[in-house]
């Protein structure tokens, strides 16, 4: 606040106190109606607020029974803690639990362990000089974070089905002679999920270090080439340590994020062949619960998932707070 | 930031002798990026140049680096596909009513969550950005959104983008950075507080707003889930979800194209008959061209608004 304003406030507090309670009153009452005045004009908003993110918390009783959307809540059996019962005691569904789980953590672990290529993208793009070459690359390679993962979809219907690009050439050529499945098999799953997702999001995640990198200190660019460093020493002594708290940060927010892989790409990329890995929780969720019309089990693991990645952000930001003595969120 | 891209200059002190070793590396270095690029370009290229060329040669996968029997007959036959007309017309329904509301909502909340007057502000403030954290999970949404009469409704595509947090904060953000005495003058000039956000402060956010329009609009445009979850209803079908359809079923397609063929009588031509692929082609085209041409123009806002988000957290 700006001194001018203080000041007035203060002259303002002193008048107040000089007047009577009486002129007091007066005086607050208009104020406190802006005050709620200003609170009704959001209030509409405040609802949207609460029908999307709150209300449907009030949705995890459904976890609690036997839901049929034709019988309504008030219709349908209460069954109390039988689905997390289920979950755990009944093999089939142990069996099945456990290898979404291992899908949906192995994709997040992948994805950890490639996080730090857009920070290695990052510095190599920083080294080439040419300016319009560095904005033509960076334009192309952040296009495909811009696509919907239906068209991801598509792209790789078209260049890896059976008819598709690859296989055409790879005929052509003479290499095989019957066409590979890329799409329609239950191998590389997990890691051709992987570099789906590295393909969208690399040149994307690239941005925030490119921006970073220049906001390094030229002066350590400078002390460094007068001990002498090369361009190896130093990518690898000022650059890439200038960039770790970003990365570090980034990095604990998809710790934060291990069991919330999305379901979008996993549903479009889904079939009766890869099924078995593909299915990471989200997607599992929806299948049960959308075509299995297992509705309440679906909603027991959805809540489960909630409450797990809730408690993850804090734990991490805890951590964040101890080790940096800054929050992350 | 004012140019196209993140503005870094090059940061290392450049003057030292050139090893061959530096020579060696810029080559690789080059090279690298180049077959990235084309990694990231040439499927969409593969996209157009398919779309364009003679369905007969796009069927059998022939067109791979240049059109062949250029012709842009496809996009005017695409639209006698059943569903599609409509379709586009929902996608961009749904991309300017969702995009206006959202970015109107993120500009007025963001700047009445800095007014200090209002009845517990901070209160509020954090009621809505806490929502970013946690979500109560896919199957008690689309309950509730049954239970509001979301599902088979246009609103479902817009209502829930209303209040988006993490696009309040920015507006706010940047409400903080600009001079308190605007607001001040105004009032002491008696204009009330939707006066003062409608006359004085909505016309100098347009740099953020832009930011938030472009999010929105991609958003919006992409938009697939939503439909999948909360629509049955073959009007309220987006472009995105169409595509997914005729990825998917080939057999219905191949008579879909028939029809649209049908359409044309002794005029079509292989050339020019609708095959599966020449569908799945050009509609796929339809559903990215608009934002290839959007993107390049709007590039710095992207990168503007994942600054400030970062700045923010």
């Amino acid at each position: 606040m700006s001194s001018p304003t203080v000041v007035t406030e203060a002259v303002t507090t002193t008048i107040d106190h000089a007047a009577d309670t009486k002129g007091r009153k007066r005086a607050d009452k208009p104020r406190r109606k802006t005050s709620f005045k200003l609170f009704l004009l959001i209030s509409p908003f405040l609802v949207l607020s609460f029908l999307f993110a709150y209300y449907p918390l009030y949705g995890w009783v459904y976890s609690l029974y036997d839901y049929k959307p034709a019988l309504g809540l008030s219709g349908s059996e209460f069954v109390g803690l039988q689905w997390f019962r289920l979950l755990v005691s009944s093999p089939t569904q142990v069996d099945q639990i456990l290898q979404v789980l291992t899908n949906t953590l192995a994709i997040s672990f992948l994805g950890l362990a490639t996080s730090i290529l857009p920070l290695l993208f990052a510095v190599l793009l920083n080294e080439v000089k040419i300016t319009r070459f560095r904005n033509a690359v960076q334009t192309l390679t952040t296009l495909p974070n811009f696509i919907s993962w239906v068209l991801v979809y598509m792209i790789a219907f078209s260049l890896f089905s059976s008819t598709g690009l690859v296989n055409d050439i790879l005929l052509d050529s003479g290499i095989i002679t019957t066409p590979v499945k890329f799409l329609d098999t239950d191998q590389h799953v997990w890691l051709s999920m992987t570099l789906w997702s590295i393909w969208k999001g690399l040149g994307w995640g690239a941005i925030i270090y490119l921006a970073a990198i220049s906001g390094i200190d030229p002066s350590l660019y400078e002390s460094a080439k007068m001990d002498g460093a090369g361009r190896f020493q130093t990518m690898r002594y000022v650059t890439i340590p200038q960039l770790m708290p970003t990365y570090l940060v980034l990095l604990l927010l998809s710790v934060a994020n291990l069991l919330n892989n999305g379901m979008e790409q996993y549903y479009v990329f889904q079939n009766a062949f890869n099924k078995e890995h593909i299915q990471v929780l989200d997607l599992y969720v929806y299948n049960i619960g959308m075509t299995g019309n297992s509705l309440s089990m679906a909603t027991a693991i959805g809540m489960l998932k909630s409450l797990i990645s809730v408690a993850l952000l804090f734990s991490v930001n805890a951590f964040a707070k101890r080790v940096r003595g800054q929050s992350l969120v | 930031m004012t140019t196209t891209h993140t503005e870094h200059k090059p940061t290392q002190v450049t003057g030292h002798t050139r090893t061959s070793g530096d020579v060696l590396f810029s080559i690789v270095n080059y090279s690298f990026f180049i077959l990235l690029a084309v990694l990231c370009a040439y499927p969409f290229y593969y996209l157009i140049i398919n779309s364009v060329s003679a369905n007969d040669l796009s069927a059998l996968g022939d067109v791979r680096l240049f059109p062949q029997g250029f012709h842009l007959s496809n996009f005017e036959q695409v639209f006698h596909l059943q569903g599609l007309p409509m379709a586009a017309a929902v996608s961009l329904a749904r991309t300017v009513i969702g995009t206006t509301a959202t970015v109107l909502a993120s500009a007025f909340l963001g700047f009445m969550f800095t007014q200090e007057r209002m009845w517990a502000r901070r209160f509020w403030y954090r009621f809505v950005v806490i929502t970013m954290y946690f979500s109560a999970g896919l199957i008690p949404l689309f309950i509730i959104m049954k239970n509001l009469g979301l599902t088979n409704n246009f609103w479902v595509y817009v209502l829930p983008f209303v209040v988006q947090p993490f696009f309040i904060v920015l507006v706010k953000t940047y409400v903080e950075g600009m001079p308190r005495e605007l607001q001040e003058a105004a009032e002491v000039d008696g204009a009330s507080v939707l006066r003062v956000f409608f006359m004085i402060y909505l016309p100098n956010m347009t740099p953020i707003l832009a930011t938030v329009a472009i999010f929105a609009a991609v958003t919006q445009w992409n938009s697939f889930q939503d439909t999948l979850i909360y629509v049955t209803d073959q009007s309220l079908y987006t472009l995105q979800y169409l595509l997914y359809m005729f990825i998917n079923q080939a057999n219905s397609l191949a008579q879909a194209a028939q029809n649209a063929g049908g359409n044309l009588g002794a005029l079509a031509d292989a050339a020019s008959t609708q095959t599966p692929t020449s569908i799945r082609m050009t509609v796929s085209v339809l559903v990215v061209l608009p934002i290839i041409f959007i993107y390049p123009l709007f590039q710095r806002f992207f990168v503007k608004g994942i600054m400030l988000g970062a700045v923010k957290g």
